[in-house]
């Protein structure tokens, strides 16, 4: 039995399977051989073995995300059956007599190269899946298990840290719990996690070889702890509580279509967080009168390219219908800081958090930003539809974003395809754009408050940082008080405003934001139902 | 031997996707399918020699046609190209 504490990021308890997500050092020897058939036999079963885990990997992509994300893994399939790949790979194996993991490595190594060296950036971004094939083959070869969640049972994920790419290619149907070694209350493991109403524990004291995928274990979200291989007692003593926690859940459920209105009869919306289209489900789920933040980068993240207008237009409007008329907030492109994109060639920062990302990557690259509003202004035919701008620190910034707007309503009229200009409000998560709010408001339609970011550039603290956890204290008085200074200066101009940062979801200050005259919160899915019930709890 | 000339005209070029639907279609026929973009060749059933030829869109490629099915094939790949890139 192995008892170890971390830090809380979603209650709850829960009892299962440890799946170990631990990145490989893939070391390949070079060896001599004497049988050189023996040795493209086991090549030719690992290919086979390739195929078919690529094929899954199709197969389940198809269902999630659609044929035209899938088809990457249909070209990995075509890349491995290539003439020229195998031959080579054949041939120093003849030749040479090596083992195969060596030949496959080094080819690799040589088609990556030649990829890599193009004067093309679709085709430099090649040299990742000839890398990525080799890379399979090779962990094949050597008997390694690929980390595929595809057939796995609901475990428990336990890794180091998971990475923004990583999060999106799990079936989040198949995962109990997250325990991770790194990451802070911030990070994208812990928003996953309270996005899917999942128990999650961050910084535990792991040491990785200490556990091993089927390990039994029980996350105890309540009181900070997960114990690997438990005592039959201790697990007992979990299942009831599980139960319990069911049955807590359960009364929530009785809450589903009921209004968000105070004992005084004050009312607010509540809406709901969203990273991927996938997540609308959450959404309708758990009674959410809108989406208050679509984060669109979803569409950008874990591929190698950027997406296409046909492609964000479908995603946009495949969300919009889905709501049916309910509100959906769309924010614009938010890469840069802790998410980052290969093939946007950032380049490493100092200090990422106020470097160059979000709305400033859209006004220094207008072609990309274009084509973003472009597909959300198409979509916003379909329903009900707002374009969110984040990290805005002036007037001067909302003013250039309008002229981008009448550039590309021009080329949209020029090219006769219809559209509409939706509502556009933006994200308040900079002390600039606080202070000068009053003036913003005179020229957007609404405004929503980013509280993770705003308090982390008010108070000075990394909120990447786990060691300043402590220091990070989003109750501050100062970030209330700005609040407070936002909402009226919103209302003056009739305008609305929302929170959109985790502080939305912090039930001991829901009484506190109806108060201030906050018209919306958006939370994440799984927090919609309980912020609705301290709205009707309220002595507002 | 039959050729024809043509200007891709998809965004990308003949990026990976097309040029696996390329090798699919050019492995039903015997002919052998040559693509050649300014002097540089590939054989049109092999993937990764394809996309090393870097074909942007707006550029023009020659594809030539030699073998016993060259008729069928020739048509088969001019209607391929004409319809997907």
């Amino acid at each position: 039995m192995l008892k170890l504490s971390g830090k809380v990021v979603y209650k709850g308890i829960v009892v299962g399977p440890v799946a170990l997500l631990k990145k490989d050092d893939q070391q390949v020897k070079r060896t001599k051989i004497t049988d050189a058939d023996a040795e493209l036999a086991r090549l030719g079963k690992a290919g086979e073995q390739a195929q078919a885990q690529l094929q899954k990997l199709y197969d389940k992509a198809v269902k999630e995300v659609g044929e035209a994300s899938a088809a990457i893994f249909e070209v990995h399939q075509m890349m491995l059956e290539d003439d020229d790949y195998l031959d080579a790979i054949h041939n120093m194996i003849r030749t040479e007599m090596v083992n195969a993991e060596y030949a496959v490595a080094v080819t690799g190594d040589n088609f990556s190269e030649m990829f890599a060296n193009m004067d093309d950036d679709y085709m430099k971004a090649r040299a990742a899946d000839v890398k990525d094939i080799s890379n399979r083959l090779v962990r094949n070869l050597m008997g390694q298990e690929d980390v595929d969640l595809t057939d796995m049972e609901p475990s428990i994920i336990v890794a180091d840290d998971l990475s923004p790419s990583e999060t999106v290619q799990m079936d989040k149907k198949k995962i109990l719990a997250f325990v991770t070694v790194h990451g802070s209350s911030n990070s994208h493991t812990a928003i996953l996690a309270r996005m899917m109403n999942i128990p999650a524990l961050i910084g535990v004291p792991l040491n990785l070889d200490e556990v091993y995928t089927g390990m039994k274990a029980v996350v105890d979200g309540l009181n900070g702890e997960v114990i690997f291989d438990p005592s039959e007692e201790i697990c007992a003593e979990a299942e009831v509580r599980v139960g319990e926690e069911q049955e807590k859940l359960k009364l929530l459920q009785t809450l589903k279509g009921k209004d968000n209105v105070t004992l005084f009869g004050k009312t607010i919306d509540i809406y709901a967080n969203i990273g991927s289209v996938s997540d609308v489900g959450y959404v309708l789920e758990n009674d959410a009168g809108g989406i208050g933040l679509f984060r669109s980068e979803f569409l950008y993240l874990g591929r190698d390219n950027f997406p296409t207008e046909e492609e964000q237009f479908q995603a946009y409007r495949q969300v919009v219908q889905m709501m049916a008329g309910k509100k959906v907030v769309i924010r614009t492109l938010d890469i840069g800081a802790d998410k980052q994109v290969d093939y946007f060639n950032l380049g490493k920062e100092d200090n990422p958090a106020m470097g160059y990302r979000a709305i400033r990557i859209c006004l220094k690259q207008p072609d990309i930003f274009k084509t973003q509003l472009r597909a959300l202004f198409r979509a916003a035919m379909y329903g009900n539809l707002s374009i969110m701008y984040p990290m805005i620190t002036s007037v001067e910034e909302v003013k250039k974003i309008y002229e981008v707007v009448a550039q590309v309503r021009a080329e949209l009229d020029e090219q006769q395809i219809p559209y509409k200009v939706p509502e556009q409000g933006i994200m308040i998560e900079t002390p600039a754009a606080v202070m000068v709010s009053d003036e913003l408001a005179e020229i957007v339609d609404f405004f929503s408050i980013g509280t993770n970011d705003l308090t982390q550039y008010t108070l000075a603290v990394d909120r990447q940082n786990a060691k300043l956890d402590d220091f990070y204290n989003p109750h501050h008085k100062a970030i209330l008080r700005m609040i407070q200074m936002v909402a009226d200066n919103a209302h003056k101009c009739g305008k609305w405003v929302g929170i959109c940062g985790e502080l939305g979801a912090d039930l001991e200050l829901t009484e506190e934001f109806l108060r201030m005259g906050i018209d919306e919160l958006s939370v994440a899915p799984s927090m919609v139902l309980k912020v609705r019930k301290a709205v009707r709890e309220a002595d507002v | 031997m039959k050729k024809f000339e043509c200007t891709i005209k998809d965004e990308v070029g003949i990026h990976a996707r097309p040029a696996g639907l390329l090798v699919k279609e050019a492995k039903k026929y015997e002919s052998k399918i040559t693509v050649t973009k300014d002097g540089k060749s590939a054989e049109a059933t092999k993937l990764m020699a394809l996309m090393g030829l870097g074909v942007k869109c707006g550029e023009t490629v020659e594809v030539a046609v030699e073998g016993a099915d060259e008729e069928t094939a020739y048509e088969g790949i001019k209607t391929f190209f004409e319809t997907n890139l």
